[in-house]
């Protein structure tokens, strides 16, 4: 009579790498806009998670004391900016369907957050933390005429450095931040102010729109503050050209974009 | 009515946290506002994130909103910076859902839950451009209502409020519109009509319809001032939980607030009987939900709002019958949906109802520390209180959490009961150093830490008679527990202000004359005096000498047996001598049994209201001392007095 053999534990499937073929990596392309616009970056988060979880997503976590769901957010939009293109990258333990994905989500989020694309990203692809390059931004200007905004606007573009102090932790820097003034144009006027459309860089030096109302205040008289901000693209570079990071190429079996 | 939106949005970019003041929660009502329907404005007066998660508010906003006749909004007290702001550009308190302005509403209905929030009631019936007196107010204004735990003594805030209801809310909110609807669409309406008929309704108070009377600077009466006013207010009890199964669509926030999770109520009530506790005595009898309902608002819960944690809520959610089998349940039920990983939080757990069976299921997507509450230090101070758990229930519940790979404990402690010795306090110390050395064997970084509050006794208590300690007395006693922790590694010590426990106490078992105190500390500044960084003691102590009150008399003095009490006229069903005599009792360092799974002491809760205990088991939950305090399991060595309810119904 021999032992009855030992009954072989069955292993917990492993989370670790991204070789599992079973785990897939979704990029999520959605706006922000009207009130939920004050709702902040982390708070952002935890919203995207009950709305997977409500759908029962099968959403990855981490491992250890505490799982994290493996959700990662892109560059942060300040309270109060709206977007027409923030970004979210989430992985799935298990893959599955991606048809009518983003109404779905949409309809589980508040309003005026609504999923306009969800496309299934290959194993490798860069974060969008160390993808993004530049953001097209619309930023209303108030507080100054229009002539005096566009000359502000002249001489900012035509200066080849323009040095701003920056107070990071305690300590304040001074950082040449034309580099990361690409582009710059008064667009027209708004009902209570001026619109501006800038592309500002967001690797290398950096700018946010509120520090590019500080470049334009020194050169106006009059105090310039900031009205209505909209983010309108993100953009990785690709060869040199400027790229949404997430692709509509009709041939990706798993693109799906929502007119919005 | 119109939005102050408009005006609002253009500033919210620059005060902290604005999505505290822009609504668009999972569950929020979006039906706009009808000037044709009574209309509730339901006020958590502290910050957003302390209010929202309010569940007793919750239920009675989705109570209102089913009904035809009437709807409700929410709304908060606003921080300092968005306040000065409103005051700035002239903007009025508003609802988060329709940001339609405060003063609008037909009632603007508070929920008292701590008495630090009263200067914060002021403010907000002041922003929302409403007298904050209640003589001064016109048919132009809204009701200013008031009800939660801290409306069994509304007597400081008599001045301010129109309406005070007592108990439970879910009947009496409906019956307080059924006459407000008719009445705000009479033409000839006046504000004193509907005050007496609202008065006419059981668990009403109407404050102005009463006066009180002093004599040789005591209160010595607290009266009707005309005929045809109830002289006693009872409070409102529902008999079945069963029949109210809400919040039926718990709000969801869209930022972070205090127990941000899923929390469904598994029953209200406690008859434990420990004797510091108001809201075990005000919420009496034991009434739970049946467990079925229990997994299916859980479950709804989860697939609605896409929480990962719920909590089941009550005064001691580890005596709930068949809790075991019940926790097991929602986590195969979630798991079964695709809901899960869930976990389960049991608030207020008794130490001698954990088990590691209990543990290991909580345990089954773990998070956070756990908390216990021994709340005294020694077994005789815990006779005193009749919180019967040995300190073996402590250290089996302890030593359960950490095998079953939990790192922090919370321990629960109130320091100045009666009676208390020196060797009283420090035996919290010591408690708290023997579950770090439990810990320690199972985890190296095991760590608990000890959080100790001042008691302030608290009206329809056994307590209620007791002188509460100074200030000083209290911050003597905290540094005594510093000392004695401070050299052990893995405690940690944590204590309530005691100059706020002393304004707690004020406010307590104050009276009327205390109004014209919180309406100084309010105009002085003083608002979310919950708030260490807002909260000073100098304001209140020279609003009590520029009144001519003294602290001494309001707090510090034991009150006698003959005295009359500012909320004599009001009642929780408890009879005043069954709660003398648990008193004298206490003093006699004896205890009392839990009446739920034992004959009837007849405190005066079930048999006033015709009512009973509505619980599915027999018998307690397995395990420990259960509220004896007799070492059940090595044979009674645990020296125990223990009236039987017998004795105590005898008397």
């Amino acid at each position: 009579m021999t032992e009855p053999s030992a009954p072989i534990k069955a292993t917990e499937p492993s989370n670790k790498g991204i070789a599992n073929p079973e785990r897939m990596r979704l990029r999520v392309r959605f706006t922000k806009q009207g009130k939920i616009r004050f709702v902040s970056h982390r708070d952002l988060a935890r919203l995207m998670e009950r709305a997977f979880r409500k759908l029962r997503l099968p959403v990855a976590y981490t491992e250890g004391f505490s799982p994290r769901p493996k959700f990662s957010f892109g560059l942060a939009l300040s309270v109060g900016h709206e977007s027409e293109a923030e970004y979210l990258d989430v992985e799935l333990a298990t893959s599955i369907d991606l048809e009518d994905l983003p109404s779905r989500l949409t309809a589980v989020l508040p309003d005026g957050l609504a999923v306009t694309a969800v496309r299934e990203m290959p194993p490798g692809t860069a974060s969008l933390q160390e993808a993004i390059a530049c953001c097209l931004w619309n930023i209303e200007v108030l507080g100054v005429p229009a002539p005096e905004v566009a000359a502000a606007v002249a001489v900012v573009c035509a200066a080849t450095t323009f040095e701003l102090e920056r107070e990071r932790k305690g300590k304040t820097t001074v950082v040449d931040v034309r580099p990361a003034i690409l582009e710059l144009e008064v667009a027209g006027p708004t009902n209570n102010g001026v619109q501006l459309v800038a592309v500002l860089a967001t690797e290398k030096v950096s700018l946010r729109p509120a520090e590019l109302i500080r470049v334009l205040d020194r050169e106006t008289t009059s105090d310039l503050s900031e009205g209505w901000v909209r983010r309108i693209t993100q953009w990785t570079l690709v060869d040199g050209e400027r790229t949404e990071p997430i692709s509509f190429d009709a041939s990706t079996a798993h693109a799906l974009e929502r007119a919005s | 009515m119109t939005s102050v939106w408009p005006q609002l949005e253009p500033h919210l970019a620059r005060v902290q946290k604005p999505a505290r003041y822009i609504g668009c929660e999972d569950g929020a009502k979006a039906t706009p506002p009808d000037p044709a329907l009574a209309s509730w404005l339901f006020m958590y007066p502290d910050a957003y994130e302390i209010g929202l998660p309010n569940q007793g508010l919750q239920i009675l906003y989705e109570i209102i909103n089913e009904r035809p006749d009437a709807q409700a909004d929410r709304s908060y007290a606003p921080w300092n910076d968005l306040e000065e702001i409103m005051r700035a550009e002239d903007i009025p308190l508003f609802s988060v859902e329709h940001h339609t302005p405060a003063g609008d509403f037909d009632v603007i209905a508070f929920n008292l839950s701590a008495e630090l929030t009263y200067t914060n009631v002021l403010n907000c019936v002041d922003l929302a451009g409403v007298p904050v007196r209640a003589a001064d107010r016109t048919i132009d204004h809204p009701l200013v209502m008031a009800g939660g735990h801290c409306s069994y003594n509304p007597e400081p805030l008599a001045d301010f409020l129109d309406v005070v209801v007592l108990g439970d809310g879910e009947e009496v909110v409906g019956e307080i519109t059924d006459v407000l609807a008719p009445w705000r669409l009479d033409p000839a309406r006046d504000r004193g009509t509907l005050l007496r008929a609202l008065a006419q309704i059981e668990g009403v108070y109407v404050p102005s319809l009463f006066e009180a009377v002093y004599v040789d600077g005591r209160l010595a009466e607290t009266r009707p001032i005309e005929p045809g006013i109830p002289a006693i207010i009872e409070k409102r009890t529902l008999a079945d939980l069963a029949e109210w199964p809400y919040p039926k669509e718990q709000l969801a926030p869209l930022t972070e607030v205090v127990h941000d999770r899923l929390n469904v109520e598994v029953f209200r009530g406690c008859t434990r009987g420990c004797r510091f506790c108001q809201a075990g005595m005000i919420t009496r009898p034991v009434r739970e939900r049946p467990a079925d309902q229990v997994r299916t608002m859980v479950q709804n819960g989860l697939e609605r709002t896409g929480y990962d944690e719920v909590s089941l809520t009550s005064l001691s959610s580890a005596d709930f019958s068949g809790i075991e089998p019940t926790v097991n349940g929602i986590m195969d039920d979630a798991e079964n949906t695709g809901c899960g990983p869930v976990s389960v939080s049991l608030p207020s757990l008794r130490v001698d109802a954990f088990g590691v069976d209990i543990a290991a299921q909580l345990n089954r997507a773990k998070r956070g520390g756990l908390t216990f509450a021994p709340e005294a230090g020694t077994w005789r101070m815990r006779q005193i209180i009749n919180k019967l758990i040995r300190e073996e229930d402590l250290y089996e519940a302890v030593d359960a959490a950490f095998s079953q790979g939990w790192q922090r404990v919370k321990l629960y402690f109130l320091i100045g009961l009666p009676s208390e010795t020196d060797e009283d306090t420090l035996g919290i110390a010591e408690l708290a150093k023997n579950c770090v050395e439990i810990g320690k064997k199972h985890n190296k970084r095991a760590s608990v830490t000890a959080s100790v509050g001042g008691f302030v006794p608290k009206p329809f208590t056994p307590f209620q008679w007791f002188g509460q300690n100074t200030a000083e007395e209290l911050q003597r006693k905290v540094n005594l527990l510093r000392d004695a922790t401070r050299k052990t590694k893995g405690v940690q010590l944590k204590w309530h202000d005691p100059s706020a426990t002393l304004v707690e106490g004020l406010a307590s078992r104050g009276d009327r004359r205390l109004g014209p105190v919180i309406e100084d500390v309010w105009r002085a500044g003083g608002v979310f005096q919950e708030w260490s960084e807002h909260f000073d003691l100098e304001r209140w102590t020279t609003a009590m000498e520029t009144h001519g009150l003294s602290v001494d008399d309001y707090v510090y003095r034991h009150r006698t047996e003959d005295e009359a009490q500012p909320w004599d006229h009001l009642s929780a069903g408890l009879h005043k001598d069954f709660l003398w005599q648990d008193w004298q009792d206490a003093l006699a360092e004896v205890g009392l049994e839990d009446c739920r799974w034992t004959p009837c002491y007849d405190c005066g809760a079930c048999t006033g209201y015709g009512i009973e205990h509505v619980v599915a088991s027999a018998t307690p939950p397995a395990g420990g001392s259960q509220g004896t305090g007799q070492d059940l399991t090595f044979n009674g060595a645990t020296p125990v007095k223990l009236l039987t309810a017998a004795e105590a119904g005898a008397r």
